[in-house]
């Protein structure tokens, strides 16, 4: 528990043409750790994960990743380092085929030329169905159409995705959001499952149920600060509401 | 696919009405020989609006290209110079379509508005109100528009055409580079969060689009001996209509090339086949419009009808 922790964040700030999104965050992420992060809209939490995710840089403030300083410029950058985000409105195409979508910017290649090159269908559709099989996924075809999937199946196609290319880190932003409550379930049951394979994890949510059933640490923001960092059984619901 | 469709009926209808002369070597010939014009600008046109962007400039680029190349050939430039400064033009034009689209993040819709007037203008400009007359003998004819082929069935530009579509159809379908144009049309946030360049992918498709229809004004120069300033004008919205009649979403994500190509086959058919039925050729414009609609309106159908059929199966 007390290992070095793999993602370490110091005095994060972000502004935004004049708004003071992200006033100086610090806070460690160990290894072996579900997080929740609450808070109200506007409360930050997108902000830090989009500076953890890559897609935007902060204004000030530094971020370590297992002990060396990084610098995201971009998503592939994250990724590439092995933190994979999921994101509310989902990462995927609905209009692309499964093993399509599995391989969106990492398609494995038989051949290529400056990064562009002719695509290993083959191997697409063969480690995708193994990637889905292995989150316990049960889907028809690895060439159905992701829009055909239902939004939980989708963030499990997400979450396959993620652990196919054997990510250190897992950001979840609401994947629970506008799900029927089996399909939530189903998406809980994904994220404890990251935590049996050891997968360190940030689990972003409204519904502080939902976090309370599959973190160890609750981590709550408002006004763009932390305001409460716990462990669960050291915390209680009325306490985190407290201080939203 | 509703295109393969009304292509098939087409052509049976119009064998019939015409006498069986539409179906003739002759007349073939003639359809096949300037298809490639046609369907190389539906083929850019359909890989854009699968990246999600519009080009309503491809029409004027098919006029600048050739226009370009036939003023410097006119000032004793060889003859590959020329047509690579032709088609330079024609990628820079896409170029300055995609940068200002992706740049100031507008609607192509606008960028492109805008350049179907710029390039148009140019084109009788750089042409001095007198359109040059194409030195012919240095002119390569063999290499573009001479008839080849069992018959003499096809112009060598039907080649060009072909390879032209095979090479485009494996870049959509087996490139990485296809994967990332499906995906930047099919839903931009989601491209964006894993990692693809997408500005760069669409400028990528901006540039493509221009080349095919500079490539394809070219063509069509070459075949006709002169460049005219006015020619293109209103091809912009038959390449639309070709894709969408093959099967292009407007809204990105969806299409092939292969679609755009029958919506382009199809349209020459049309035009074709009215003639040769004796039906007034005023009716052309009519009977584009009302297939466009048609046939948006069946592949929705097609494509609904597809998908509750998979929900039945998988019960």
């Amino acid at each position: 528990m007390s290992s070095n922790p793999i993602i370490q964040v110091k005095n994060l700030h972000k502004w935004y043409s004049g708004v003071h999104a992200l006033k100086g965050v610090t806070l460690d992420l160990r290894r072996n750790e579900t997080v929740g992060l609450v808070g109200d809209n506007g409360a930050g939490k997108s902000t830090l994960i989009n500076l953890l995710s890559g897609m935007q840089l902060p204004t000030e403030g530094e971020i370590f990743f297992e002990g060396k300083k990084v610098c995201f410029n971009g998503p592939a950058d994250a990724m590439e380092a092995g933190i994979e985000t999921i994101y509310q409105y989902n990462s995927m195409v609905p209009t692309m085929s499964i093993a399509r979508n599995m391989f969106i910017g990492r398609e494995p290649m038989i051949y290529s030329i400056g990064g562009i090159g002719i695509l290993d269908s083959k191997k697409m559709a063969i480690e995708s169905v193994q990637a889905i099989a292995d989150v316990d996924l049960h889907l028809r075809s690895p060439d159905a159409l992701v829009g055909e999937l239902s939004g939980g199946q989708r963030q499990g196609v997400a979450i396959a995705r993620a652990m196919h290319f054997k990510s250190k880190v897992m950001i979840l932003d609401e994947p629970t959001n506008h799900l029927a409550v089996k399909e939530t379930q189903k998406v809980l049951g994904f994220i404890k499952s990251l935590k049996k394979l050891g997968i360190p994890g940030i689990f972003i949510s409204h519904n502080i149920h939902h976090v309370f059933e599959c973190c160890d640490r609750m981590i709550a923001m408002a006004r763009g600060e932390i305001v409460l960092n716990k462990r669960v059984e050291e915390t209680n619901m009325t306490e985190i509401l407290d201080v939203l | 696919m509703a295109g393969l469709v009304f292509l098939v009926i087409l052509a049976v209808i119009f064998q019939a009405r015409s006498g069986g002369v539409f179906l003739n070597t002759v007349n073939l010939q003639g359809i096949l020989g300037l298809l490639p014009e046609v369907a190389l600008v539906a083929m850019g046109v359909t890989l854009l609006m699968i990246c999600g962007e519009f080009d309503l400039s491809v029409g004027s680029v098919f006029a600048l290209t050739p226009m370009s190349m036939a003023v410097l050939l006119e000032a004793g430039w060889p003859f590959l110079a020329a047509i690579t400064v032709g088609l330079f033009v024609a990628m820079t034009v896409g170029l300055v379509n995609g940068v200002l689209t992706v740049k100031f993040s507008i609607p192509s819709f606008i960028t492109t508005l805008g350049m179907l007037f710029v390039a148009r203008s140019m084109t009788v400009v750089i042409s001095g109100g007198f359109p040059p007359l194409l030195p012919l003998n240095v002119i390569p004819k063999w290499l573009f528009v001479t008839y080849v082929g069992p018959g003499d069935m096809f112009r060598v530009s039907f080649i060009w055409f072909l390879a032209i579509a095979i090479g485009m159809t494996l870049l959509l379908s087996r490139t990485n580079f296809g994967n990332w144009v499906r995906a930047t049309g099919g839903f931009l946030p989601a491209a964006k969060s894993m990692g693809i360049p997408t500005k760069r992918v669409k400028i990528a498709c901006f540039m493509i689009c221009s080349l095919l229809a500079g490539f394809a004004g070219t063509l069509q120069v070459m075949r006709l001996g002169a460049p005219l300033p006015s020619i293109g004008e209103g091809l912009e919205l038959q390449a639309v209509a070709a894709a969408v009649i093959g099967g292009t979403a407007l809204t990105g994500g969806i299409g092939t090339i292969l679609g755009g190509i029958i919506g382009a086959t199809l349209i020459r058919v049309i035009d074709n086949g009215l003639v040769l039925s004796q039906v007034d050729a005023n009716w052309f414009k009519m009977a584009l419009g009302a297939l466009t609609v048609f046939a948006v309106i069946l592949n929705a159908w097609l494509r609904k009808k597809a998908k509750s059929i998979k929900v039945e199966t998988e019960k």
